[in-house]
């Protein structure tokens, strides 16, 4: 085939020479369509193009405008003006004509002039007003061809002002007899909806009757209209989720007619659509997904035919069931169907199955695991778009560990790729990725320096785009425009274009009075730049130069204005950039970017480097620059956030939480406190070293432990990847990918290195413990009077660890829900502490022959209180005594009498104290108790009396400024929204009265009030934040939630809810 | 909702576009341009979706493309769409028009654009699909069609026979864009 074409390819020239337009006149009589379209593929060059269709326009004019053109040759005419239009070619002359055939023609021809109509004319052009009658007139004609026309012709564009006047015309078409009328009598109020919305809200009920057609087709078109409504406000349409089901269980079932079949599936494009809208529907909404797990199952079910189509069904399945909420035989058969899309050998297939994927590993990490070999195959895949896939997968389950492997992976691609916009994406990752983990920072930038100009100019857009003003932002932009000028000064030559086209970028995408500093930044840069090539790029300056003279900044202005003098007055220009002396005036003095410098350098910017100093430099520089960004990571509240989202296993468990907590009134919901507390501590155990560091730290300052029992925290956390790397060697012999793999997926999932090679040895033990998951802690003990044994309480971040790790998630409800009842006694061995496992903080507070001053020797005076002598509470530490409290709960009985642990929650003014209290209930006495922690997040204080509680302090109410809550708001995606009950006291207003309420129960931070809306925050122990937005609505209060992780807002509005009842 | 649809030759010739948003006349060539050239380059056996150009809008934005013999069909379409139930829609339409001009080439787009734009319009109506079945979008046309039949078919059969029996001609040309779209056995 392309030898043929190749063939008729250099023929063309000669065809030209022998047969030019001189024979296009000859045979006008036969066609002249035909004539125009032979002389244009014969046509070689624009240039000859260009003059043909000149021609051609010309002798159109004046056949339209001659009196004696029929009408049907005015249909035509017509084909010629739409065919030069496709070419890019105004036809404009023909315009009018083209209504007037649509306002007189018959029926062909009026279908031809609304057709040259809807390609000739837009929404806003004035020509269309003249249709309007043509258009009113035809609705109401008897003739159905006609009102079809009509139809299609509004829905292709009409003026949005004179939509009421066709508006009731249509509406009264969605009871015409005929179906196809009333479906596209549908799909053109859907562009009305679209286009001018509250001009049809009215109609509302009518799409519900289109919803209800007796003709599917009629449905089908009104579910283009639902989809979109349900995205927008999916609470309002909560109620129609049965209709949506019954509808796609009906589809799937087979009910339809047969015409609806395409390759014996039912309705496939019916089912899609209506897949996204339960997906929209259950989306963060338990009842209502509940209602459609059948269905989904089902569709799952059927769909197994292996034709195209019905892969389509089944990717918009898997993404649904992973949209709604959670269940886990559902999510289990989903990600069985996303291995089959990855493992396919067809390439659409895997592609699709990358982005399920890339969908997916959000909520499950673990999910990339089984695929690895597969997606490094993809890596190396020859198609560009698979990579690209395969890199926004990887993207999404990076961490601390395998970020630099993923982000040199990234900097591969960039190398090879050519493509303008996954050049852009893909940068604007590394940048975020660079932000997320400052030690990488330096790659990106040296690359930089490398040779390729396309990616700093593309970095430099992302100095722009995605950075909020934090410091080590500014000397990262400082730093990048360094080595841009440095860059400009090297080759200077293949430069301007790209940099016109940063250049263009910043004018359009840069708001300027968003970002002064950085046009500050850029401007300087600029300017070097067009003193090089001010001659040839004139009217760009000219543009760029009025952008700024907008601008606020008085510097930005004067740059501007310099810039724009200089470049319309050339003999200025000559004087002050000579023709030699050019590069010289720039180079040398660099003036220009005194100003700039001196404001950088007050602004703590280093100052500048000559270029081999900063050679020099260069080799340190990882280790000199890691500390500043290092330090500031965790005072910044927002980068915080994202890192935990990117890090978080958006895992079932959370959701469990948020249900089991509505239950029994405080030992739930206590229990929802404390595993939320711990589950935060258990998604860094493989986050952050530095926790893992301070933490032990602070362990050791407030416990003497005997320095050989102490497992070394920093030995255990290196522990996994070790392992992962020694678990490589398999049965296949690419040791290559394999090590890539385990580079790669270091860190994914919670235990990775199980996952990897299927190690099968930390598994039992992790089934061990998972029916122990109390979401608190157990202990154990073993108490005699004479052997000094030790017990071990282990602490419920590891618990929750193992919870994680099971990918059922009934079972971790199981464990949060019913403790007793699958407390399955867990006896470690007894001797010294057991080992530790996954890089758990332990702690062990010796009881007996030791000296450790606050711990009272039990020999001498054997626990002088018990539990059941004196309350416990009693034993609370002096400065939370007077506190507000929960009830005291019972956490785990335990297998031994003998010890028991209990726990409290104690609201200070600015922290939740978690007090656990271990006690001895036995006569006798106890020598050694051991608790371990694993959560690093948690800042453990001990206070060792006989019973000593163990407070776990932790920050809740989130202290920001409207200002900041107001950036907040717009990055958090999850949002609820709920009305609650006001509550009126006194002299108060209902709005300051409930908020009132609502900060002493639960302790959230009222940011600010203004008129009938507050807006209110908290925050999740360590970094995840939830907003609230609270506005009056007659008598109740109309609540907004929003929260980086989706569960949280469900939860703390089920506290809200509580709390206003109760008070 | 798709945003336009596209049909050039695998030279870059456009045959056919359809635009469902407003985009300005340069706009829009420069946008066949540009998808023509992200198109073209690619090889056959590599998956039939792009992720957008930079002029059609970011990453919302997906190209879904079909290669059959001498013309490239291109969709594209916001992310309400799904991928694969485009590439089959694609193909519904290809399978129309070649019951509509039986065996249909590219010589057939050229000299009916309006007739394609017609059933182009019974299955896709202001950027929404409207009908997926192949049966009713021909009965929807041919209704339109009734009056026209004599008409058509004179035209339609006279530019099959003259419109390309033109002196220095190669046979070789006339072959490639008569191409059939559609080869008996479908992918």
């Amino acid at each position: 085939m392309s030898d043929v074409v190749e063939k008729t390819l250099s023929a063309l020239p000669s065809l030209l020479s022998l047969d030019s337009n001189a024979g296009a006149g000859k045979l006008s009589s036969t066609s002249k369509l035909g004539n125009l379209i032979r002389g244009i593929t014969e046509l070689t060059s624009k240039h000859d193009e260009e003059k043909l269709i000149k021609k051609e326009l010309a002798a159109i004019k004046e056949q339209v405008a001659s009196p004696n053109t029929t009408m049907r040759q005015m249909k035509e005419i017509m084909v010629r003006a739409i065919y030069c239009e496709m070419l890019g070619y105004q036809a404009s002359v023909s315009y009018i004509h083209a209504i007037k055939l649509a306002q007189q023609g018959s029926v062909l021809e009026k279908r031809l002039g609304y057709l040259a109509v809807s390609l000739f004319l837009n929404e806003s052009d004035e020509f269309l007003l003249l249709l309007v009658n043509t258009v009113l007139k035809d609705l109401q004609s008897t003739n159905l061809n006609e009102v079809c026309m009509a139809l299609t012709a509004v829905s292709q564009m009409f003026p949005k002002d004179m939509i009421p006047a066709i508006l009731p015309i249509v509406e009264e078409k969605l009871t015409h007899p005929k179906e196809v009328i009333r479906r596209k009598a549908v799909l053109a109020l859907y562009k009305f909806y679209l286009i001018a919305p509250n001009q049809v809200q009215h109609i509302h009920s009518k799409f519900r009757k289109a919803l209800c057609d007796k003709d599917p087709g009629v449905m089908t078109a009104s579910l283009h209209i639902y989809l979109q409504l349900v995205k927008e406000s999916p609470e309002s349409y909560k109620d129609l989720t049965v209709s949506f089901v019954t509808i796609l269980r009906q589809v799937v079932g087979g009910k339809l007619p047969m015409d609806f079949n395409y390759h014996s599936v039912p309705a496939p494009w019916l089912q899609i659509q209506l897949l996204r809208i339960l997906a929209y529907l259950g989306k963060e909404d338990q009842g209502t997904s509940e209602m459609m797990y059948d269905v989904l199952e089902e569709s799952l079910r059927r769909a197994e035919m292996n034709h195209n189509i019905t892969y389509a069904i089944l990717y918009e399945c898997v993404k649904s069931i992973y949209t709604v909420y959670p269940k886990a035989e559902l999510l289990e058969k989903a990600a069985k169907c996303i291995g089959n899309f990855v493992l396919s050998p067809k390439i659409n297939l895997k592609y699709l199955g990358l982005k399920a994927l890339t969908y997916v590993v959000a909520q499950d990490p673990n999910l990339a695991l089984p695929h690895q070999m597969t997606i490094i195959e993809c890596l190396d895949h020859s198609d560009i778009i698979i990579k690209r896939a395969t890199l926004e997968l990887l993207f999404r389950i990076t961490n601390a560990q395998n970020v630099t492997v993923i982000v040199e992976k990234m900097l591969e691609f960039l190398r090879q790729s050519s493509n303008d916009y996954s050049t852009v994406d893909l940068v604007g990752k590394v940048a975020e990725l660079a932000e997320k983990y400052p030690f990488i920072k330096q790659d990106p930038l040296n690359l930089c320096n490398g040779m390729q100009p396309d990616i700093p100019n593309n970095f430099l857009r992302l100095l722009a785009e995605g950075f909020d003003s934090v410091e080590e932002d500014r000397q990262l932009r400082l730093f990048a425009v360094d080595s841009y000028v440095l860059l400009l000064q090297g080759e200077t030559a293949s430069l301007p274009q790209c940099f016109l086209q940063v250049i263009s970028w910043v004018r359009t995408k840069v708001p300027i009075g968003l970002f002064p500093e950085l046009s500050r930044y850029i401007f300087p840069s600029i300017l070097l730049i067009f003193s090089y090539y001010i001659f040839s790029y004139y009217d760009v300056v000219l543009m760029f130069s009025f952008e700024y003279f907008g601008s606020l900044d008085t510097v930005l202005r004067q740059r501007a204005h310099e810039l724009m003098i200089l470049s319309q007055d050339a003999g200025l220009r000559g004087r002050v950039l000579s023709a030699e002396g050019r590069l010289e005036h720039v180079d040398s003095s660099l003036s220009f970017l005194d100003g700039h410098v001196s404001e950088a350098l007050a602004a703590g910017a280093a100052p500048y480097k000559p270029p081999h100093q900063r050679q020099e430099e260069l080799a340190h520089e990882k280790a000199l620059s890691l500390e500043p960004y290092g330090l500031s990571l965790p005072v910044s509240l927002s980068t915080c956030s994202i890192t935990d989202r990117l890090t978080d296993r958006q895992s079932p468990t959370r959701l469990s939480i948020s249900s089991s907590v509505s239950g029994n009134s405080t030992e739930l919901s206590l229990k929802g406190g404390s595993t939320t507390l711990k589950l935060d501590g258990v998604k860094r155990v493989w986050g952050k070293e530095g926790y893992l560091v301070q933490q032990p730290k602070e362990v050791v300052e407030e416990t003497p432990l005997p320095p050989t029992e102490l497992p070394s925290p920093l030995g255990s956390f290196q522990s996994p990847v070790s392992q992962t790397q020694t678990a490589s060697p398999g049965p296949e012999p690419d040791q290559e990918r394999q090590q890539l793999a385990s580079s790669l997926f270091v860190g994914v999932g919670t235990h990775h290195s199980v996952c990897l090679m299927g190690r099968t040895e930390a598994a039992p033990q992790r089934f061990r413990r998972k029916p122990k998951g109390t979401g608190s802690s157990s202990g154990t003990s073993e108490h005699s009077s004479n052997s000094s044994h030790s017990s071990s309480g282990t602490a419920a971040g590891n618990t929750l660890d193992s919870t994680t790790a099971a990918t059922g998630q009934q079972i971790s409800q199981h464990a949060l829900g019913h403790p007793p009842v699958n407390g399955n006694p867990i006896v470690e061995t007894p001797g010294p502490l057991p080992p530790v496992r996954d890089g758990g903080v332990a702690a062990e507070i010796p009881t007996g022959h030791t000296d450790s001053g606050t711990l009272a020797d039990p020999n001498e005076d054997p626990v002088p209180v018990r539990p059941r002598d004196l309350p416990l509470i009693s034993h609370l530490p002096a400065e939370l005594s007077g506190l507000a409290r929960s009830k005291l709960t019972t956490l785990c009985p335990g297998p031994d009498p003998g010890l028991a642990l209990s726990s409290c929650r104690v609201y200070k003014e600015d922290a939740l104290v978690l007090v656990v209290f271990v006690s001895n209930n036995s006569d006798s006495t106890l020598h050694r108790v051991a608790l371990r922690f694993t959560s690093k997040q948690l800042e453990v204080l001990f206070q060792t009396n006989t019973t000593f509680p163990i407070r776990f302090s932790e920050n809740l109410p989130l202290t920001v400024s409207t200002g900041e809550y107001g950036k907040m708001w717009l990055s958090f995606s999850h949002d609820v929204k709920q009305n609650l009950r006001l509550i009126t006291a006194g002299d108060q207003s209902p709005l300051t009265a409930t908020l009132d309420t609502l900060r002493d129960r639960l302790h959230l931070h009222v940011v600010d009030i203004i008129g009938s809306e507050g807006i209110v925050a908290c925050r999740l122990l360590r970094g995840q934040p939830c907003l609230l937005h609270c506005r009056v609505h007659a008598d109740s209060l109309a609540v907004w939630l929003r929260s980086p992780i989706p569960e949280f807002p469900d939860s703390l509005l089920y506290h809200c809810q509580k709390a206003l009842a109760e008070a | 909702m798709i945003k336009a649809i596209l049909i050039f030759n695998n030279h870059g010739k456009p045959r056919l576009s359809k635009f469902y948003e407003h985009y300005s006349e340069d706009t829009e060539q420069q946008i066949i341009r540009e998808t023509f050239h992200l198109v073209s380059k690619r090889d056959e056996n590599v998956c039939n979706f792009l992720e957008g150009g930079m002029l059609i809008g970011g990453s919302e934005n997906k190209l879904i493309y079909r290669h059959y013999a001498t013309l490239y069909f291109v969709f594209c379409v916001d992310s309400s769409e799904s991928e694969l139930g485009i590439l089959d829609l694609i193909q519904v339409f290809v399978e129309t028009l070649d019951k509509c001009f039986e065996n249909v080439c590219e010589l057939d787009l050229i000299f009916h654009v309006d007739k394609v734009h017609n059933i182009l319009a019974e299955m896709v109506m202001g950027g929404m699909v409207l009908e997926t079945n192949m049966n009713e979008i021909i009965t929807q046309v041919d209704a339109q069609n009734k009056m026209e039949k004599s008409e058509f078919s004179s035209f339609f059969s006279l530019y099959r026979r003259l419109s390309f029996s033109l002196p220095g001609r190669t046979g070789r040309h006339r072959l490639v864009l008569q191409v059939p779209l559609l080869v008996p056995c479908l992918p």
